[in-house]
């Protein structure tokens, strides 16, 4: 343990050495973090004035967090330069090979790397807002309390984290450094808009809910992390592999892997997509056990929560029983609105939606997308019951009949996108990653086109024109 | 000790970059690998150093298997890069103390390495200087310190005297040739024919991958050039005629004063045949061996390689 953590920090030593040994690294990025948070400062007087003659007292309450976290984000953006030649950039300049050459573990590389890649930028977000707290604490406005500073230097970790890892993904992955430069903005700009939701947290008033980005922009680094280490192989650092695009080749491989060698559509059905549904055995328990919980979390807190914030009154409840009276007339001809078709398309977008969410989070945006769904049918049946319909007989009649096809499918459709996911982060030593990511999508596409495509096609032909008339049954007082 | 069998990389599924690569090279050897640009060289060496997987084969360094024990592998190679790859910011000193630690020695033994090395290289008095002021010849000197600096059992060098001046590569190669007479295994990549001909134990040549040939000098020149030629240089005009070639001596070439003659066992016939050249009063001057340079076998042998890849 004490022999890894001395050639990690080795390898971080040498790097810290050799970035405040260049005065064109050193003195700009000291010009900009000294320089911000005056520039910050004045704004934010100016924005103060303001909002006093205006009004505005939410703003005004939390300008100043929210600033902090800006004066925190600016220089990781600037100094993500450091992270993302760190691999590439010892490429360029033929220092790499002797290092791979030496005995070092490439853990031991990778986190010595990612080591000074985080403490880098960090160093510089603290100082700069260091520099700006000292300056708020000499005017005369409210200083933010120490236990939402705590909150933000950790969001401010988290996302140095986040930035800094997926930017030594980049330059392990990257041929040039002029490539990873280029790259850069997948960093920068998503986390640009992570910013500003979390803005959208701190305006909201409720410091508590930070932890939960915390905790998301700390799960997607965790898994950025061990998606590095798990792809992390000398040879592509020096291979021929990653300099070039050979589109024939990916698509065999795509094709191979999607076809399994079946010869008739028959024989795919019964050999391909039976192996493909037992490898997705573990994802499947994952994804229903999620969606149960989902399901029952999301109507117990209707159940509970709801008379809180809403009175549920005889009144009112005769006020829902109308409008539905007036909207279930509509039922009759809701092919005439929503065609099949179309409900089969919005279906199937929704499930590409789920994988392509998953592909850039490994699974989890595509999971918690999917829960929300799932949420929102448990939310449904809890309402059900605060109006006075039996929540079973709700699910029965509105849900179940095209249900059985529907969430079947979506169900595949995410365990197929948390396989793609898990799979991404999973250490394979015979595969590269874009071979990873090429095969398990092919593996997903299977699922895709096989089973899901088919039962959405079914479940929108029953939810138009089985659905409407199940629910008439079922209700005939409405 | 290298060993190798068969020892293939393929990239892109497509291209073969070095292609049954068989070799042995015992302690106390050193191999030069020579080949044009791509040849495969580069990659053969980095297979050995356990940086690339072989596709297809084996290769043992140092007693570790490459794939099975790649750490063991690096651990007891020292590798001197096509690249000199130093830290520029970083002092001579500095370099190599970096590199000792990242291979393990001790603080003793690291001040020892590398105090001997940078006095044997003549980089003691720049020690403490940015090894980017240095200029080409000390970089290579510097890198080549960074490979010996845990005194390697193998060896693994990439244009070891490549940008250096005379001295500074007469230097080096004394160096080697030392590192030989310790017993250690020795891989040199060179375009410096005169190099691997004054150092090399055996040569290998490879083309496009393939090992065309490997063997001592001696055994490539006869290979390629045919048998051994020994020339007699007359002090005046000497008739051949009546003159009764021993077994295993033929005439390769003539002129009024010298004949060039091509012989099979020089040991066995050349006594005969100087003895019946002052038997028939020849002015002899000299009788001596035709200087057959390493440089012929390899344009030879190239030659030969692409006519056949031409003709193809």
């Amino acid at each position: 343990m004490r022999r890894n953590w001395d050639a990690i920090w080795l390898v971080a030593r040498r790097e810290f050495i050799d970035q405040f040994r260049d005065w064109r690294i050193v003195v700009p990025m000291l010009l900009l973090i000294t320089i911000f948070p005056f520039i910050a400062d004045d704004t934010t007087r100016y924005a103060i004035g303001f909002m006093n003659r205006f009004g505005g007292d939410l703003i005004l309450d939390n300008l100043i967090p929210f600033v902090i976290l800006v004066i925190g984000f600016f220089p990781l953006s600037f100094t993500l330069v450091v992270a993302l030649e760190s691999f590439v950039g010892e490429k360029e300049r033929g220092t790499i090979e002797p290092l791979l050459s030496s005995p070092l573990e490439d853990y031991q590389m990778y986190l010595g790397k990612l080591l000074v890649g985080i403490a880098t930028p960090l160093f510089f977000s603290y100082f700069s807002i260091g520099i700006y707290l000292l300056l708020v604490s000499r005017r005369d406005v409210a200083f933010p309390s120490a236990y939402m500073l705590a909150l933000i230097f950790l969001l401010t970790f988290a996302h140095a984290v986040l930035m800094v890892s997926s930017a030594i993904v980049i330059s392990v992955q990257a041929t040039t450094i002029r490539s990873a430069n280029l790259l850069a903005s997948f960093v920068v700009v998503p986390v640009a808009f992570l910013l500003q939701g979390e803005t959208v947290l701190i305006f909201w008033g409720n410091e508590d809910v930070l932890w939960y980005a915390i905790a998301a922009v700390t799960l997607l680094a965790g898994l950025l992390v061990r998606l590095g280490l798990s792809h992390f192989k000398r040879e592509y650092l020096l291979g021929r592999e990653i300099d070039t695009l050979n589109f024939k080749r990916m698509w065999q491989t795509f094709q191979e892997r999607f076809t399994g060698g079946a010869r008739s559509i028959k024989d795919w059905y019964s050999r391909e997509i039976p192996t493909t549904l037992r490898q997705l055995r573990q994802p499947l328990m994952i994804v229903l056990g999620l969606s149960v919980i989902a399901g029952l979390a999301s109507y117990v807190w209707v159940i509970v929560n709801v008379p809180g914030y809403i009175e549920v009154s005889p009144d009112r409840i005769d006020g829902v029983r109308n409008f539905l009276n007036q909207n279930l007339a509509n039922l009759d001809s809701l092919g005439d609105h929503l065609p099949a078709p179309l409900l089969f398309f919005y279906n199937a977008r929704t499930t590409i939606f789920f994988l392509l969410a998953g592909v850039i989070s490994f699974g989890t945006l595509g999971l918690t997308l999917f829960m929300f769904n799932i949420a929102l049918v448990g939310g449904v049946m809890g309402a059900a019951q605060l109006i006075g319909f039996s929540p079973l007989l709700t699910f029965a009649a509105g849900i179940l009949p095209h249900g059985i096809f529907e969430l079947t499918a979506v169900i595949l459709a995410t365990a197929a996108m948390l396989r793609v996911g898990a799979l991404l982060v999973t250490p394979q030593t015979d595969k590269s990653l874009g071979e990873i990511l090429l095969l398990s999508l092919a593996d997903w596409f299977k699922v895709y086109v096989g089973l899901v495509v088919p039962l959405l096609a079914v479940a929108a032909l029953i939810e138009i024109y089985l659905t409407p008339v199940i629910i008439r049954l079922a209700f005939p007082y409405l | 000790m290298i060993e190798t069998n068969d020892l293939s990389k393929q990239y892109n599924n497509d291209f073969w970059a070095v292609d049954g690569v068989t070799l042995n090279v015992q302690p106390g050897q050193i191999l030069a690998l020579l080949g044009q640009n791509g040849a495969g060289k580069t990659t053969t060496v980095r297979m050995l150093t356990a940086l690339l997987s072989p596709t297809r084969g084996w290769a043992r360094v140092a007693g570790f298997d490459v794939v099975k024990n790649p750490q063991e592998v690096r651990a007891n190679v020292g590798v001197l890069t096509e690249q000199h790859g130093l830290y520029t910011r970083m002092s001579g000193e500095e370099y190599l103390e970096y590199f000792g630690k990242v291979y393990g020695l001790d603080e003793k033994t690291r001040r020892e390495r590398s105090g001997y090395l940078l006095e044997y290289f003549g980089l003691a008095d720049s020690a403490h200087r940015r090894s980017g002021e240095y200029s080409k010849g000390m970089k290579q000197k510097l890198a080549l310190a960074r490979a010996l600096i845990h005194d390697p059992s193998v060896l693994l060098l990439d244009e070891p005297t490549s940008a250096m001046d005379p001295e500074s590569a007469q230097l080096v190669r004394s160096e080697i040739a030392r590192l030989r007479s310790s017993k250690r295994t020795i891989v040199m990549c060179t375009h410096n024919l005169a190099e691997a001909e004054a150092l090399a134990d055996t040569i290998a040549i490879i083309y496009r991958g393939r090992i065309l040939l490997n063997g001592t000098l001696d055994q490539l020149k006869r290979d390629v050039l045919g048998p051994v030629e020994y020339e007699a240089k007359f002090a005046e005009a000497f008739e051949l005629d009546g003159l009764e070639l021993p077994e295993g001596v033929t005439l390769a070439s003539r002129s009024a004063t010298s004949l060039r003659f091509r012989v099979d066992a020089p040991q066995l016939t050349n006594p005969r045949l100087v003895s019946q050249l002052i038997a028939r009063k020849a002015s002899l001057v000299s009788f001596q061996e035709v200087s057959r340079k390493l440089e012929q076998v390899y344009l030879k042998t190239m030659a030969d390689a692409q006519g056949v890849s031409h003709a193809a």
